[in-house]
């Protein structure tokens, strides 16, 4: 690509043509405020803070969509622009109602930043209330327009990434708002709960519902048996809300502040992640020889299955039966181990510490309850783990390291890949490979799988049998595929969903901010992780077998079928209004 | 073969004040006196004549009846049409008595009509009566004889400007799309006049439709494009109903749809209706709304020469550019700069109101000036008052003051006393008003306006309604004054697109010109004296 040459500051730099303003200042080592830009998304140019000031032009233009030209000059420093960008920055706040203390993103709010890197000390406009209703419709996500900034990033988000179009701007100028198309409340949309949204808000507009409080109950009431399951992505992210780098694994310490906290029992959800590729790489392998419903879709992701539902619901028979691991794990939290432990499924307080929001309204499934109790009782995002710890002066980068408890904490490096796009189809593979070929795999890596594509594809030999598979993350690119099985185009056996950019480690339960470079950082600690694991294939959990021995019976037998598999709904895309 | 046309003017002025009855009543008393083999009476657009009723205008003799009531209609019949006695009582009445024909009275004699040449003396709803005068004449030629490289050059050679409010080179952007390789291309006509004091895009439309769609047609043959579409206001019924019909006429003449008289040029035209939002007049607002999404503007470059409807090639003009560019091609680029000034070629439509004695369409060569159009063609100030501003181009226009009433009116001479020429209206200002309060009502539109996109025009165009109504109200200080002029400035600077720029426009003009009128204002509240202590 060409080169090209501009002046910024009086410091001359090159930069490939077609570099934004934005990047060649950061490569200038100069800092431009933004708020509505997100490297996730294509710029709006809304919020007009980033703006600079271009040699011979009468405007001044936003750096996060302008583009260099050869010679440019300019200046993010003149008088111009710091009083333009205070100019900007002084119309939020005086929208905004800066109750930062009693704010979720108080810490981590962008807008606080700006207004810290700008020195703003006063404001000459009086504080003018946005319009928009708390929305608390739904189990996942909290909508308070009132701290909205209008950047729209989350309406991208919904847009762009995940093709669902749950959330834009309602009304026009001053009184403009996000809003859902008919107002009504977001669990009334075609919502996915994924949370990407959250994962991009700038401000406290949007946030998980809390289960916090619901948690600590649990956690003071001394007739609860508490036992919390966390989720394979979680383990990668929980430290950068303590502060350290993104990709720093910190999974034995965070097993100690869950102790910490008062858990009885810290186990993982990575057991029944190995339990999952048993279940369904047997499901796989009966649709094959069976010919059943081809390509058969996963159902680790329930944002995912919420889209499903909403938007194609004719390929419900496509997706597999089997529960998630959160609900497998809940499940036999209140069967298989309160029996074997002697403990009252009542008694028993059933948690689970995800990197997604989409899990809350999982487990609040009506379906959800096959020990007679719901499998999960409350779920808490990465962030509200850290919230929790953090309460009671936890410093997990300082904490003592602690192992898993048995037996609902053993797993496999398998397990833990769920993490990533394309982890479950490799973990699957590793073990459909040996139980049809009954030949070790050499090459446990499958690499065709991995990568930050939106859609990849990969074909292995199966004793002579192609099976072809593809994965998808983000559900714009899920769509993709959707369309393809609708058109009939799709010539795939197997494929694997995940509702999230990079997948759960991308989820909306994540610590904030996500990038495509964190999300890059994330997922390498996640095959570290792996590599450490002595076992690298769900079949060999020794766990696993003995649940199968002592209780399941066979894979996908009776008793499998009852606890670990469940049905789908068919949604319309608008609920009726309640009767009055 | 008719001896005598009478054209009544039908527009929604006209027709609110019974010009339909009138119609029908002149029908049935010309039949009555047997002239119906030798009198036609021809439905026309508005004849830029305002606030004086229902007008009718008697051909071949030229004479101009205003405020004609349905119990005159007897009169002119039997009077006029049958006796060629003038009804003098009904006669326009800025016509001084010993002028016979009306178009060397002042109010015509310094416009020229070319955009407005057909408006208000042929039926709009007759393509036959557009052909007859000259009506895709142009086209023919285009297609027959011209090159769209030939089309390209005459337009670019005129040197004529868009008359949307930017004042750029047709011609050049008409280029920018030409060289464009797309499968398609659009060529969109802006009719989506939405500036308060503005309806000249409408009268045109009412009054010349085919003008517009040939000149439509002319521009797709030029960059290589095979549809069209005019995005009319939604609240102008008459304009869509009346292009809709045009374009039904062209397409049964052969005008319009596929291989176009055997030259293998396929041009189509739709009718798209606004819903009622300013903005959708911003051309990539526009755009954004015929892909039926939120109207809001998108940020350029790209421009949509280049990157335009469904991402492909097209080229916005306003109504007023189109319906001139027949004429150009059929006349040439000289004689079209033989109009106007160097700067500023040709003729600009403006629609007169505010403290006026004689509001209405006009037509004028640029390089006027504004007395000659207030005082002449405008007939001066009501009662006696003076002068006190003028704003050209609408809500978003710059401020004309005394000091500029000689100023020979064209985009150099504009821009530099910080002004343009905008999309048209012309509103005067009389020196009884407070300029805090016209600046107020302005900034209320805006507010009512903005689409909401960028911090600067969503939270701008609101606090200046709040400041501006804390100082007519006599809660204001002068801080108040710097705060607005400095929101004001920064919104000129860093607003997305040009609403959010331009809102603030009259503002800064009329505290640069008018800056005591906003302190006695803010002194209001210093002189209050406190009820109690």
């Amino acid at each position: 690509m060409k080169s090209i040459s501009v002046t910024i500051d009086g410091t001359r730099i090159t930069v490939p043509e077609g570099t934004t303003v934005l990047d060649a200042a950061k490569k200038a080592q100069i800092k431009i405020p933004t708020l509505c830009y997100h490297p996730d998304l294509p710029p709006v140019s809304a919020c007009r803070l980033c703006v600079v000031e271009i040699a011979g032009d009468r405007l001044l233009r936003t750096a996060c969509s302008w583009q260099c030209r050869d010679g440019m000059e300019i200046s993010t420093k003149s008088a111009l622009v710091r009083d333009s960008r205070k100019m900007a920055l002084e119309l939020l706040l005086s929208r905004h109602p800066m109750k930062c203390t009693e704010c979720v993103r108080n810490g981590s709010c962008e807008l606080q930043d700006v207004a810290d890197l700008l020195g703003i000390r006063e404001n000459p406009f009086e504080y003018r209330e946005r319009k928009g209703e708390l929305d608390l419709s739904s189990a996942s996500i909290v909508r308070d327009p009132s701290k909205c900034i209008l950047c729209r990033r989350c309406i991208q988000t919904c847009e762009m990434v995940q093709s669902v179009s749950a959330i834009g701007l309602e009304g026009r100028g001053y009184d403009v708002w996000v809003d859902t198309p008919f107002g009504k409340g977001i669990a009334d949309t075609p919502c996915v709960s994924c949370g990407q949204c959250i994962d991009r808000c700038p401000v406290g507009a949007l946030y998980e519902t809390s289960h916090v409080d619901r948690v600590w109950r649990a956690l003071d009431n001394p007739q609860k048996h508490v036992v919390i399951q966390t989720a394979p992505a979680v383990r990668v992210a929980i430290s950068e809300e303590f502060g350290l780098e993104p990709g720093k694994l910190t999974t034995k310490q965070m097993v100690a502040g869950l102790k910490r906290l008062g858990f009885d029992r810290v186990f993982d959800t990575n057991f029944t992640a190995d339990l999952t590729i048993i279940e369904e790489g047997h499901e796989l392998l009966g649709r094959l020889k069976k010919g059943g419903k081809l390509p058969m879709l996963t159902s680790c992701s329930p944002g995912w299955i919420n889209f499903i539902e909403h938007f194609f619901p004719e390929l419900l028979p496509h997706v597999s039966s089997c529960k998630s691991p959160q609900q497998m794990f809940g499940a036999l939290a209140k069967t298989y181990y309160a029996q074997k432990f002697g403990i009252d499924p009542k008694d028993v307080f059933s948690v689970s510490m995800m990197p997604c929001t989409a899990k809350k309204y999982e487990a609040d499934r009506p379906e959800m309850n096959a020990s007679g109790y719901q499998d999960v009782d409350a779920v808490l995002t990465t962030r509200e783990v850290a919230v929790m710890m953090k309460q009671i002066g936890i410093d997990l980068p300082n904490m003592h390291e602690e192992e898993y408890d048995d037996p609902l904490g053993v797993s496999t490096g398998a397990a833990v890949i769920f993490g990533n796009t394309g982890g479950v189809m490799e973990a699957a593979l590793r073990t459909v490979y040996e139980v049809v070929t009954e030949k070790p795999l050499d090459d446990i890596e499958i690499t065709a799988v991995r990568g930050m594509e939106g859609i990849r594809e990969a074909e292995i030999d199966l004793a002579g049998t192609k099976v072809k598979a593809a994965v998808a993350n983000g559900l714009y690119n899920a769509r993709q595929l959707l369309d393809k099985i609708v058109a009939g185009t799709a010539d795939y056996h197997f494929i694997e969903i995940m509702a999230c950019p990079g997948g759960c480690i991308g989820g909306g339960g994540q610590p904030i901010p996500t990038s495509q470079e964190i999300r890059a950082k994330r997922t390498e600690a996640i095959y570290t992780e792996d590599r450490a694991y002595e076992l690298r294939k769900s079949h060999e959990n020794p766990a696993v077998q003995l649940l199968y021995k002592e209780f399941l019976g066979e894979p996908n037998g009776h008793k499998a079928h009852e606890l670990l598999h469940t049905h789908y709904t068919a949604k319309s895309q608008y609920q009726p209004d309640s009767a009055a | 073969m008719h001896r005598i046309h009478v054209i009544i003017a039908m527009d929604p002025h006209t027709i609110a004040q019974g010009a339909r009855s009138i119609k029908d009543a002149l029908v049935k008393n010309i039949d009555l006196a047997g002239l119906n083999q030798d009198v036609r009476v021809v439905e026309t657009g508005s004849l830029g004549i305002y606030n004086k009723g229902v007008v009718l205008v008697v051909f071949p003799d030229g004479i101009y009846y205003t405020g004609v009531k349905l119990e005159d209609v007897s009169e002119i019949v039997s009077e006029h049409l049958v006796k060629g006695r003038v009804v003098t009582r009904l006669r326009y009445s800025e016509i001084p008595e010993e002028s016979r024909a009306e178009e060397k009275a002042p109010r015509f004699g310094k416009q020229v009509r070319v955009v407005l040449k057909n408006a208000g003396m042929i039926d709009p709803e007759s393509i036959e009566e557009y052909i007859a005068q000259d009506g895709y004449e142009a086209f023919g030629k285009a297609l027959t004889e011209l090159t769209p490289k030939d089309v390209l050059k005459i337009v670019t050679d005129s040197g004529m400007l868009g008359r949307g409010g930017a004042f750029f080179p047709t011609g050049m952007k008409w280029g920018f799309a030409a060289r464009e390789k797309s499968d398609e291309k659009y060529i969109i006509c802006n009719a989506d006049e939405g500036e308060p004091g503005t309806f000249k895009d409408r009268l045109i439309l009412e009054g010349d439709p085919h003008a517009v769609l040939e000149g439509m047609c002319l521009a797709g043959y030029a960059i290589g494009a095979h549809m069209g579409y005019v995005y009319i206001r939604g609240e102008y019924h008459m304009s869509i109903a009346r292009v809709r019909r045009a374009i039904e006429q062209a397409k049964k003449q052969g005008l319009l749809g596929k291989n176009i008289f055997g030259s293998g040029f396929d041009f189509d035209i739709q009718v798209r209706e606004g819903a009622g939002a300013y903005i959708c007049g911003e051309e990539t607002a526009l755009i954004e709304s015929i892909e039926g999404k939120r109207g809001e503007p998108r940020d350029k470059p790209p421009f949509p020469p280049s990157v335009g409807l469904w991402g492909k090639p097209t080229i916005v003009n306003n109504v007023e550019t189109l319906a001139t560019v027949p004429q150009i091609l059929l006349k040439g680029g000289d004689w079209y700069k033989s109009l106007g000034t160097e700067s500023t070629p040709g003729t600009k439509v403006f629609t007169l109101v505010g403290n006026i004695n004689n509001p209405g369409l006009i037509e004028v060569p640029l390089g006027i000036t504004l007395r000659e159009i207030i005082y002449d063609i405008g007939q001066g100030i009501p009662n006696g008052r003076g002068f006190k501003l003028a704003q050209l181009g609408g809500t978003t226009g710059g401020i004309l003051t005394s000091e500029h009433l000689d100023l020979p009116l064209d985009i150099i001479n504009l821009r530099s006393v910080e002004a343009g020429l905008g999309s048209g209206a012309m509103l005067v200002v009389d020196d009884t008003h407070n300029v805090v309060e016209l600046v107020q009502n302005f900034a209320e539109f805006f507010n009512h306006e903005s689409c909401g996109k960028c911090t600067l025009c969503r939270e701008g165009t609101g606090r200046l309604v709040e400041l501006l109504h804390k100082l007519t109200s006599g809660c204001g200080s002068e801080k108040d004054i710097d705060l607005i002029e400095r929101l004001a400035g920064h919104m000129m600077k860093s607003a997305f697109c040009g609403l959010g720029q331009a809102a603030p426009v009259p503002i800064l003009g009329c505290l640069r010109y008018f800056r005591d009128d906003f302190i006695a204002m803010a002194q209001q509240n210093q002189q209050r004296v406190p009820v109690s202590a």
